[in-house]
C-alpha cells in the first residue's frame, strides 16, 4: 500500500480543486450523506452547547414528566430504586469510604445530562422524549440536587449559564507522571519477605455467585416444564414467538417460577386477574381506579392494552410505545398464558 | 527441557514418585483401574461399538455436551437489570491465548442490537470534506487487516479494590476477551471522507438503544483502530456488535463501540456519560482523572484458581495463567508459590503479540503444603504490574477502574482454591 497521509493534508486544504486528485487518493466508497439524515442521527450534545436544539422547560414540568417516565427506576426524588442509579443528593461524599457520584456530586457538565436524556432514556423506550421535556427533566434533576430554585425554566438560551459544581474536580490522565515511574522497578527476585500473612479472604463475604445451584436450578427447571405445561391449548408455535416478542418487555417485566415485580409488576397469572392486583406493586392512578371498578384482565382487554397503552390506560407509568403488529400481541398473549397458574 | 521444568526438581525418580503418591488422591476412574483393571477400558464404551452422528448433525457447531459447564456467567447483584449488565469470561476453563467466540463476556447498555446487515449503515460527518454513508458492501470493497487484540472492560477487577471478594478468575478477572479481528483501518475510512485540518476527535457511536458514545483523539484513530466486522473468521456475534464494531487495541473496552453506525469528526471531546459519569477514576482526595484509556499491564493464574482446584494430589502440578498490556507486549510474566518470597519467571507459550493477551506455565513439583500463588507481568514498556497496595496507595479504594494489582490465590492441602489477600 502506498497510501500516504502526505497527501491527503493538500486535499483538505484545496477543496474544490482537488476533487479529481481526490479521486486519485481514495477509493470513491460510499455516497454523501444527505442533510436529513445527518440531521436524524447526529443528535449529540457537547459542552459548548453545540448541538442543543432550541426549547425550554421549567422544574414543576419536569417533575411531572419525570414521575411520570423516570421514578419508577430513579425514585421519585433521584434517589434510585433497587441498583438503578442515583440521581441527586451526595454532594461532599466523594473522598469517603461510600461515594455517591450523581449529577449534582459528580457530573462535571450538564450538557452530558441533556445528551444521555434525549440519547439513551427512557431506558427501553430511548430517543422518544421531545426536547422540551429535556429541558424541562434536566431543569427538575438540577433543582432535586439544589442547584435552581423551583421557579427555574432550563433553555437552550440560558444552558450554558449553568455551572455544575464538581466541573474543576477532573483532569487529565495523570499514570505516565504519577504511576509508571514507580511501577517500572526491578523487582525482587529471591528472598523478598521473611514471612507472609493472609489478610483477607473472600470467602468471609461469601458473594461469589453458586455454580453448583445453578446448574441444579437449570436441570429442574427443565425437568419439571412438562409438569408446568398450560393447562390452556397454546399454540406452541405461538408461545415460542411471544417469548421473542417479550424480550422488549424483560426489562421491567418478569414471568415465570422466581418472578418478582420490578419496574413492572410480575405477569404470572395474568390473564383473569384482577387488574392492578399484584401484591407490592405501585400501580399507577389509573390502574388503582380500574381496580377498585373491579376490572379483570382478559384477552382482549390486554390485546388493547398492549397495542395502545397510554390510550386505553391513561397516565400509566408503563413507558412503552405499545406494539404495532395484531399478529405480535397475539403471540405475547399466548406466551404470558404459558405462565398462567 | 530447562526452560520447560524451570522450578520443577526435574529428577525423573522424583517425577514418578510424585505421580504415584498423588494416586490415592486421583479422582475416580483411574483409581478404580490400580485395582482391578480399569472399566474404561475393559467394557466395551458405547462408542466404540455404536455409530455415531453422521456429517451435518450441527451444520454450525457446538461444543461437547461434556462441556455444558464452560460458560459466561452474570454476578446478579452487580447491576441492576441483565439488559444493561456484565457476564464474565470462564477463563480458568481456556488454554492458549484466544477466546472463543461464544464465551466472550457481553457487557450491553440496552441489550444486544439485532442489526439487520441490509439495514446497515456506516455515516462519516462532522468536520470532514464529504460527509458519507457507507452500506456494508462498501465496506467488504476496503483493504482489511487481520490483529489479535484483547478486550478488556475497564472495571475488570473493579470489585476488588476494597478486598478480596470474588472466588474465581472468572469473576475477579473475566471482562476480558482475545480475538483475531479482521477489519479495516479506520484511517482508510477517514480518508474517503477527508478529516478537516480542525478535526481533532472521534465520537463513535452505537445503534443500539443506548446509543453509546465514546470522545477518542484522532492519533489513536490514525494509528490502529480497526472497523471490524469478523472474530476470529467468522462474523462478529450479535452480542459483540454484529454486523460492525470499534477496535481501539490496548485501550478500555467501552470505548470499542458495538453496532457501530456513526463517527463524526470534531475539534474537540463531547465529555458524555461513559467519559464523565462512568470511567472516570476518582481518587482518594475526591478529585478524578479523566481519559485514562490505556490498560496498565495485568495478568492472572488461571489455574489452579478458585473454580480450578488441585484434584490430583501432590505432585507435577501445571500452573497456567494470562498476561496482557494496552502498552505492547508481554516479554516476561514471575510467578511465586510462597506468597512472593521467591519468585520464578514463567514459561510464555504461544504467539507474543502486541496489545494482545500471553499465555504463560510454570511447572512444578507440588509437596502437598499449602501455597500461595502470584502471577507479575512485565510489559515492553518496562512497566511491572504493582502489588493491589501500591496501587491503593496511589489510588485509594474508589477508582472502580483500571485495577490490575497482583491477584493472590491460596492453595490449601487439599488443593482447594481460595482469593486471597497477603501481607
Amino acid at each position: 500500500m502506498s497510501r500516504s497521509l502526505k497527501f491527503l493534508a493538500p486535499i483538505s486544504a484545496a477543496i474544490i480543486i482537488a476533487a479529481p486528485v481526490l479521486a486519485q487518493q481514495t477509493l470513491g466508497l460510499g455516497r454523501d450523506a444527505l442533510p436529513d439524515e445527518i440531521a436524524a442521527w447526529d443528535i449529540d450534545i457537547r459542552p459548548d452547547g453545540l448541538g442543543l436544539p432550541a426549547g425550554s422547560g421549567d422544574v414543576w414540568t419536569g417533575e411531572e414528566v419525570f414521575v411520570d417516565k423516570c421514578a419508577s427506576c430513579h425514585g421519585d426524588f433521584g434517589e434510585g430504586t433497587g441498583r438503578w442509579p442515583v440521581l441527586a443528593g451526595g454532594v461532599g461524599t466523594l473522598s469517603n469510604a461510600d461515594p455517591v457520584k450523581t449529577i449534582g456530586s459528580y457530573w462535571p457538565y450538564l450538557s452530558t445530562v441533556y445528551d444521555y436524556v434525549n440519547r439513551a432514556m427512557p431506558f427501553g423506550e430511548a430517543q422518544s422524549l421531545e426536547p422540551d421535556e429535556i429541558y424541562a427533566i434536566t431543569a427538575y434533576l438540577l433543582y432535586m440536587n439544589d442547584l435552581v430554585d423551583d421557579d427555574f425554566t432550563l433553555s437552550d438560551e440560558n444552558f450554558l449559564d449553568v455551572e455544575m459544581p464538581n466541573a474543576g474536580s477532573f483532569y487529565m490522565d495523570d499514570r505516565a507522571e504519577t504511576e509508571l515511574p514507580i511501577f517500572a522497578a526491578v523487582p525482587c527476585m529471591e528472598n523478598c519477605k521473611d514471612s507472609v500473612e493472609i489478610t483477607m479472604h473472600a470467602s468471609v463475604l461469601d458473594v461469589t455467585p453458586d455454580v453448583a445451584d445453578e446448574e441444579e436450578a437449570v436441570v429442574e427447571e427443565a425437568t419439571a416444564e412438562p409438569a408446568e405445561a398450560p393447562t390452556v391449548a397454546l399454540d406452541p408455535v405461538l408461545v415460542a414467538a411471544g417469548e421473542g416478542a417479550f424480550r422488549q418487555c424483560k426489562a421491567c417485566h418478569q414471568l415465570g417460577e422466581g418472578a418478582t415485580n420490578r419496574t413492572g409488576p410480575v405477569l404470572n397469572g395474568m390473564i383473569g386477574r384482577p387488574v392492578g392486583s399484584v401484591d407490592g406493586f405501585r400501580y399507577s392512578g389509573v390502574f388503582q381506579e380500574a381496580a377498585q371498578a373491579g376490572e379483570v384482565w382478559t384477552q382482549e382487554s390486554l390485546a388493547a392494552f398492549l397495542a395502545d397503552p397510554r390510550g386505553t390506560m391513561s397516565g400509566t407509568k408503563m413507558s412503552f410505545r405499545g406494539v404495532r403488529d395484531a399478529a405480535e400481541i397475539e403471540a405475547l398473549i399466548a406466551y404470558i398464558q404459558s405462565f398462567d397458574g | 527441557m530447562s526452560e520447560i521444568f524451570k522450578g520443577m526438581k526435574p529428577s525423573r525418580r522424583n517425577f514418578l514418585k510424585g505421580a504415584a503418591a498423588s494416586g490415592a488422591a486421583l479422582v475416580g476412574g483411574t483409581n478404580a483401574a490400580k485395582a482391578a483393571g480399569d472399566p474404561a477400558i475393559l467394557e466395551k464404551q458405547p462408542w466404540a461399538q455404536f455409530l455415531g452422528a453422521g456429517v451435518d448433525e450441527a451444520p454450525y457447531g457446538v461444543p461437547s455436551k461434556f462441556e455444558a459447564h464452560v460458560r459466561r456467567q452474570n454476578v446478579p447483584w452487580l447491576t441492576a437489570d441483565p439488559v444493561s449488565s456484565i457476564n464474565f469470561t470462564p477463563l480458568h476453563e481456556l488454554d492458549g491465548i484466544i477466546t472463543p467466540n461464544g464465551l466472550c463476556f457481553e457487557r450491553h447498555h440496552a441489550g444486544v442490537a439485532e442489526v439487520d446487515p441490509s439495514a446497515y449503515r456506516l455515516m462519516i460527518n462532522g468536520l470532514v470534506d464529504r460527509p458519507l454513508v457507507f452500506t456494508m458492501q462498501d465496506l467488504m470493497r476496503f483493504p482489511r487487516e487481520n490483529h489479535v487484540y484483547f478486550l478488556e472492560c475497564a472495571a475488570n477487577t473493579g470489585m476488588e479494590w476494597a478486598g478480596a471478594q470474588l472466588n474465581g478468575c472468572q469473576f475477579t478477572h473475566g471482562m476480558i476477551h482475545n480475538v483475531m479481528y479482521t477489519g479495516i483501518p479506520l484511517r482508510l475510512i477517514l480518508q474517503e471522507a477527508g478529516v478537516k485540518t480542525a478535526g481533532k476527535w472521534l465520537l463513535p457511536e452505537g445503534a443500539d438503544a443506548s446509543g453509546m458514545t465514546r470522545s477518542i483523539p484522532m492519533e489513536k484513530a490514525m494509528d490502529d483502530c480497526l472497523v471490524a466486522f469478523k472474530m476470529n473468521g467468522e462474523a462478529l456475534r450479535p452480542e459483540q456488535g454484529y454486523p460492525v464494531r470499534l477496535v481501539v487495541p490496548g485501550w478500555e473496552g467501552n470505548m470499542w463501540v458495538k453496532w457501530l453506525r456513526r463517527i463524526e469528526v470534531g475539534d474537540q471531546p463531547w465529555h458524555h456519560r461513559e467519559e464523565t459519569s462512568k470511567y472516570t477514576d476518582l481518587l482518594a482526595n475526591g478529585q478524578a482523572r479523566r481519559f485514562t484509556w490505556e490498560m496498565d499491564a495485568k495478568s492472572v493464574i488461571t489455574s489452579p484458581s478458585p473454580q480450578m482446584p488441585i484434584t490430583h494430589g501432590p505432585g507435577p502440578v501445571v500452573m497456567t495463567g494470562v498476561a496482557w498490556s494496552g502498552r505492547g507486549t508481554i516479554p516476561r510474566v514471575d510467578v511465586t508459590i510462597d506468597g512472593g518470597m521467591n519468585w520464578h519467571e514463567a514459561r510464555i507459550s504461544g504467539p507474543s503479540l502486541n496489545k494482545s493477551m500471553h499465555r504463560f506455565y510454570y511447572e512444578f513439583d507440588w509437596d502437598g503444603k499449602p501455597l500461595l500463588l502470584q502471577s507479575r507481568a512485565h510489559d515492553s514498556t518496562g512497566y511491572v504490574q504493582p502489588t493491589k497496595e501500591q496501587l491503593r496507595s496511589v489510588r485509594g479504594e474508589n477508582s472502580i477502574y483500571h485495577n490490575n494489582g497482583i491477584q493472590t490465590w491460596a492453595v490449601d492441602a487439599e488443593g482447594v482454591a481460595e482469593n486471597v489477600e497477603i501481607s
